[in-house]
């Protein structure tokens, strides 16, 4: 297990001069640039973790003429807050990011699909762009990038519904294949990328493949911006190398009362005090878009098991039957475990219900809701029961 | 070619097959439920999971594509496991009331419960914290969203078939459910009463509104004169609800079974369908004569059809502006309910509000079209009761009667005498082919120049068909036509419909006359039809259809001895004032939304 | 209830008539109104010669294109768990005081509206809730009373 320990990293934040890193990518050929991405070993940033180089080499690929980077602001996982952020301060190294990917995949069109609920940071991301394009038209970029806005919808999160959101649909989940890259918006090549990704990736243009690459272990390069709330004295957000313990994170910024971190959200997984040493924050460990929440001894596993199923019950699109149903029966389940109504014996046939929901879902969405049933359940079963 | 192993057996398909009809080609069948042939696929349902070598997760057959060396088991544990799950929480959300269900025992979901899911089930009922709404408003179908299992075929049905999407998806997570604009009745919304989406619910969410036990107690007041009428597309489909295969035709045992019910006069719609024939005919030629002799600009070119009430909702509804074209005849089933409680009972000398009028349908929306507050014209309800041929399957069971054992027999007379040119009008073309029999005989005094009377040009499944007829050698009266080229068009389904309205509109349809059917397949293919329903099954009606009339003695609608003796003895003649009272109706403006 | 009256044909103007165009313009009258009509979902249907249903399909898929009456401030409690530890209830309890209106319901003058909604995105400054776009972070009984207090002032 490679364990890198907890360093701060400035990255993200840091001040850079667009023109010089977008004048320096214009020069690149798009190969070039691809090459970098996929040397860097950076892995999308927004939880899924598909490899960015390998999405840009694929969406190049084709041969349509009409291809589309989007970005994807639509941070809804609970506990994430860290796009937000971003697109507050460094709006600029967003939109540098997407012209850098257009410029690799082909594109000439960029669109930020922002969450609703992040609908007041619109004037001042509008004037940014506004000085954004003036800037990639002198150095000769042909990429124009418009914004859609979400209007309070967590699965459109996922990069097919989110499509579907902007072509004036339900947010619906399609069935893959075919993939994105290969039929994305409009049914046409696209390359979806989360907004740390896209700051990232126009920093390895910055700094290069290598100075990424020397970070993290070997599945999880680099860095990542991480929420952090719940149990903390210092809630807020901390950049910092991937391939650190649990136990290391919690030494930062548990309360000394930690008996529980959720790493992912909703959708992600529950680490008991007892995994903290042995669990790694990274996509060979517990991977997570950022969202980390510290319990203490205070605080009812129950509530947050039924807090997160009371979340999925409202948030999935309904289509598919094993969530639509399963986070109902997940939901009704332990309710009626608690109350006593059903035996204790039941969450046994709910942790199957949920690996049901993981293989059968149509989406991510379905596919996860057992991530945190499961670990909450296994590591918590008493407070679930009593 | 693409090669793949199911269940270790190898098989090449084209690009572009899914893995659900890859294993169907080795005879494999992997069970779905939001799968439907007529309609695109969805892959919501989950039903049709199966493993794939490789994949992280199970994949939904009817959505995946082949690939090359794609590895698929279709019957694993964790198959199994899945399936089981996925039922039974479709179960759960599902009121299960079989024994009093319409659907029992045409219900997909219960033939996957029988499958799948037999034994003890695991989930919670859900249904009973939900507060489900059931529409009855339609008097042509009942939507009960408590067996709602959410497959979407409904919505996919009416928004890719028909073009109207009345219903949709609304909300989301565990409020997600099928419904109108806001929730609104569906008596209140665009919706055309067609049917296509009770054909297509696997379920008992979408049913029509039955009036078995109406009729049943007509027939057995000694006080009523019950009279029944059966139109064409119910003989050659009745049998698949009675232990038939698609397409055989049952018209003599038909007869014979409604006598048993009890009917006290078993007439039929082909006589009132000749006699739209004559009406239509007469309204057509007088049309053409207005607009291309005297050139009158208010007469409207192209004429419709007015015999399918779905499509004369659709376009009450939708192109209200286009009203003036539709042809002013009622549908045979009204114009044969006008005449039951007048001509009918004045020659058979019955009190007419003894009369009770039931038809029999392929259809839905003639339940809506016999409620319509204009269908009046006898001084009484026109048509009391319209059972759908399901309906119709029903009674024959409830009365115990041994239908493959009956003897054939014969309508009863006075408005049960047929020909071919009605029989067709249960396929798509089939009105159009029988005004031109009669309409080419009546301006040339010859037989259309097609061989053994068979129009092909206007037959098949094509959604729009065209064709163009040269009328040449005209008597005297209808000189004007003389070398003129007579432009038609047909079209079936909705979504057709308005294929042929958006070029009306632009002013881009060269069309004299044109038919529509606001089923696919035409009539054949109702909402009231048995089910299930696809192409294969409404094209071997469709070939019993044109089997029917070519094994009848008349073909065509102005050689049926009792429409010559109605227009002798009561109407005069087609077109006339006592016809224009009776057998011809208006329409109304409807929201277009 | 307002008159939809020519927004509908503004917003089409601004984004179009395409399918694509219809959130766009959903959400246009909602922020004037903070909230869908029948009416204007059916002149939308017009505009973009889709159906009504779908219309209403679509709009009510996403939380925040509501098709019940809202006031003219619809203040979002967020109820997600980090929220919920740091004293949403107190806060909803104190607003409920306040307007004398429970969670999911419109003052009679339809001024405010209380609705609680899922995470939106200030955790690290819980409790923390939206009225009409605007965040209000690290809130207590006190502030909250303030805020509103602040709203019923406005003309």
């Amino acid at each position: 297990m490679e364990n890198k320990g907890l360093t701060k990293v400035d990255l993200i934040f840091e001040k850079v001069d667009p023109q010089e890193v977008l004048t320096k990518a214009f020069k690149m050929t798009n190969d070039n640039i691809i090459k970098d991405i996929l040397d860097s070993g950076l892995k999308g940033r927004g939880g899924a973790g598909f490899p960015t180089g390998l999405k840009w080499k694929y969406t190049a690929a084709e041969k349509e003429p009409d291809k589309y980077i989007v970005c994807n602001a639509d941070e809804g996982e609970p506990g994430t807050f860290k796009d937000r952020e971003i697109l507050d301060q460094v709006s600029y190294k967003v939109y540098g990011g997407m012209a850098i990917a257009g410029k690799a995949i082909g594109a000439k069109n960029g669109i930020v699909y922002l969450r609703g609920e992040y609908r007041f940071l619109l004037p001042k991301l509008m004037k940014e762009l506004e000085s954004f394009h003036k800037l990639i038209d002198e150095i000769g970029y042909d990429f124009k990038i418009r914004y859609c806005l979400g209007s309070g919808a967590y699965i459109c999160g996922e990069e097919s519904a989110l499509f579907e959101s902007i072509q004036g649909d339900r947010g619906e989940p399609r069935n893959k294949p075919p993939y994105p890259t290969k039929s994305g918006l409009f049914g046409k090549p696209t390359s979806i990328n989360n907004v740390e990704t896209l700051v990232t990736a126009m920093m390895i243009v910055k700094h290069g493949p290598a100075a990424y690459n020397i970070l993290g272990t070997k599945d999880s390069r680099g860095s990542k911006v991480f929420s952090v709330s719940g149990d903390t004295p210092t809630p807020g957000i901390f950049e910092l190398e991937l391939g650190m313990t649990v136990q290391q994170f919690v030494n930062e910024f548990g309360d000394g009362d930690t008996k529980a971190v959720q790493v992912g959200g909703a959708s992600g997984f529950c680490v008991p005090r007892k995994k903290f040493q042995n669990t790694i924050i990274g996509f060979e460990g517990v991977p997570t878009g950022g969202s980390m929440k510290l319990f203490n001894s205070s605080r009812s596993m129950y509530n947050v098991l039924h807090n997160y199923l009371d979340f999925f019950a409202e948030e999935s699109c309904g289509q598919c039957t094993p969530c639509r149903v399963g986070c109902q029966q997940l939901l009704k389940g332990v309710e009626m475990v608690k109350k006593g109504e059903m035996k204790s014996t039941y969450l046994n046939e709910l942790v199957k219900l949920a690996e049901t929901m993981k293989v059968a879902s149509k989406c991510g969405l379905g596919q996860s809701v057992g991530n945190a049933f499961r670990t909450i359940v296994e590591n918590f079963r008493e407070e679930i029961i009593y | 070619m693409i090669n793949l192993i199911i269940n270790d057996q190898q098989v090449s398909v084209d690009e572009g097959t899914t893995v659900l009809a890859a294993a169907k080609k080795l005879n494999i069948n992997i069970p779905t439920l939001c799968n439907h042939p007529d309609l695109c696929v969805a892959g919501n349902c989950r039903v049709c999971s199966v493993e794939m070598k490789g994949a992280r997760t199970l994949i939904a057959a009817c959505a995946m594509p082949v690939s090359e060396g794609m590895e698929i088991h279709t019957n694993t544990l964790k198959v199994r496991n899945a399936r089981k799950h996925i039922v039974e929480l479709l179960l759960s959300e599902h009121r299960a009331d079989c024994t009093k269900c319409y659907k029992n025992q045409n219900c997909e979901l219960q033939q996957l419960a029988n499958e799948f899911a037999f034994g003890d089930h695991v989930f919670l009922d859900l249904t009973i914290d939900k507060k489900y709404n059931i529409d009855r408003s339609s008097p042509s179908f009942i939507k009960d969203d408590s067996k709602c299992i959410r497959c979407q075929r409904c919505v996919r049905t009416c928004a890719e078939l028909q073009f109207v999407s009345a219903i949709g998806v609304a909300n989301k997570g565990a409020h997600q459910k099928i419904s109108s604009f806001h929730d609104r009745p569906m008596s209140h919304v665009v919706c055309t009463n067609c049917g296509q989406c009770v054909n297509r619910c696997p379920t008992g969410a979408l049913t029509e509104k039955t009036y078995i036990d109406q009729v049943w107690d007509a027939i057995y007041d000694t006080d009523k004169h019950v009279v029944v009428q059966t139109a064409p597309a119910v003989r050659v489909a009745l049998g698949e609800d009675l232990g038939y295969d698609p397409g055989e035709r049952v018209t003599g045992k038909m007869v014979t079974a409604l006598r048993q019910l009890g009917f006290d006069s078993v007439l039929d719609t082909d006589f009132s369908a000749d006699l739209t024939i004559m009406e239509e005919g007469t309204e057509l030629l007088t049309r053409l004569k207005k607009a291309l002799v005297d050139g009158d600009k208010n007469t409207a070119i192209p004429m419709f059809t007015s015999c399918s009430p779905g499509w004369i909702k659709f376009i009450e509804h939708k192109y209200p502006e286009f009203l003036p074209n539709l042809s002013t005849c009622k549908s045979p089933q009204q114009m044969f309910g006008a005449l039951a409680k007048t001509y009918y009972a004045q020659k058979r000398k019955i009190d007419p509000s003894k009369i009770v009028s039931v038809s029999i349908m392929p259809c839905t929306a003639k339940k809506y079209e016999a409620d319509r507050p204009e269908m009046r014209s006898s001084g009484f309800k026109d048509i009391d009761f319209v059972l759908t041929t399901r309906e119709f399957a029903v009674m024959i069971k409830q009365a115990g009667i041994d239908f493959r054992n009956l003897e054939p027999s014969s309508c009863d007379s006075l408005m049960g005498d047929s020909t071919g040119a009605a029989v067709i009008f249960g396929a798509t073309g089939g009105v159009m082919e029988a005004a031109l029999r009669t309409a080419y005989e009546i301006v040339t005094g010859r037989e259309v120049p097609f061989n053994n009377l068979n129009i092909t040009p206007v037959r098949g499944m094509e959604g729009v068909k065209e064709a163009t007829i040269k009328i040449e050698g005209c008597t005297p009266d209808w000189k004007f036509l003389e070398g003129a080229e007579l432009k038609v068009a047909i079209a079936h389904g909705l979504v057709n419909a308005n294929k042929i309205m958006r070029l009306v509109r632009e002013g881009k349809a060269p069309y004299h006359f044109v038919e529509i059917m606001a089923c696919p397949g035409g009539c054949i293919g109702g909402g009231g039809q048995p089910i299930p329903t696809n192409m294969e099954i409404r094209q071997k009606r469709i070939d019993a259809i044109y089997s029917e009339d070519e094994h009848m003695v008349l073909r065509k609608s102005h050689e049926n001895p009792e429409v010559i003796a109605i227009y002798k003895e009561f109407l005069g003649k087609p077109n006339s004032h006592v016809s224009h009272e009776l057998l011809h109706t208006h329409y109304v403006e409807r929201d277009k939304y | 209830m307002y008159q939809v009256g020519n927004l509908v044909k503004e917003l089409s103007e601004k984004h179009g008539r395409a399918r694509e165009s219809l959130m766009p313009i959903l959400q246009g009258i909602v922020e004037k109104h903070n909230y869908l009509t029948d009416e204007a979902m059916v002149e939308v249907a017009r505009e973009l010669d889709i159906s009504a249903a779908e219309v209403y399909g679509t709009a009510s898929f996403y939380t925040f294109l509501d098709t019940k009456v809202r006031g003219k401030y619809v203040i979002r409690v967020c109820k997600t768990i980090t929220c919920s530890m740091k004293g949403k209830g107190e806060i909803i309890q104190t607003i409920e005081d306040m307007l004398k209106i429970k969670v999911g319901e419109t003052t009679s003058d339809k001024m405010f509206s209380l609705i609680e909604t899922n995470c939106i995105g200030w955790c690290h400054k819980a409790p923390a809730i939206l009225i009409n776009e605007l965040p209000y972070t690290e809130l207590t009984p006190e502030k909250t009373v303030e805020i509103i207090k602040g709203y019923m002032q406005k003309k």
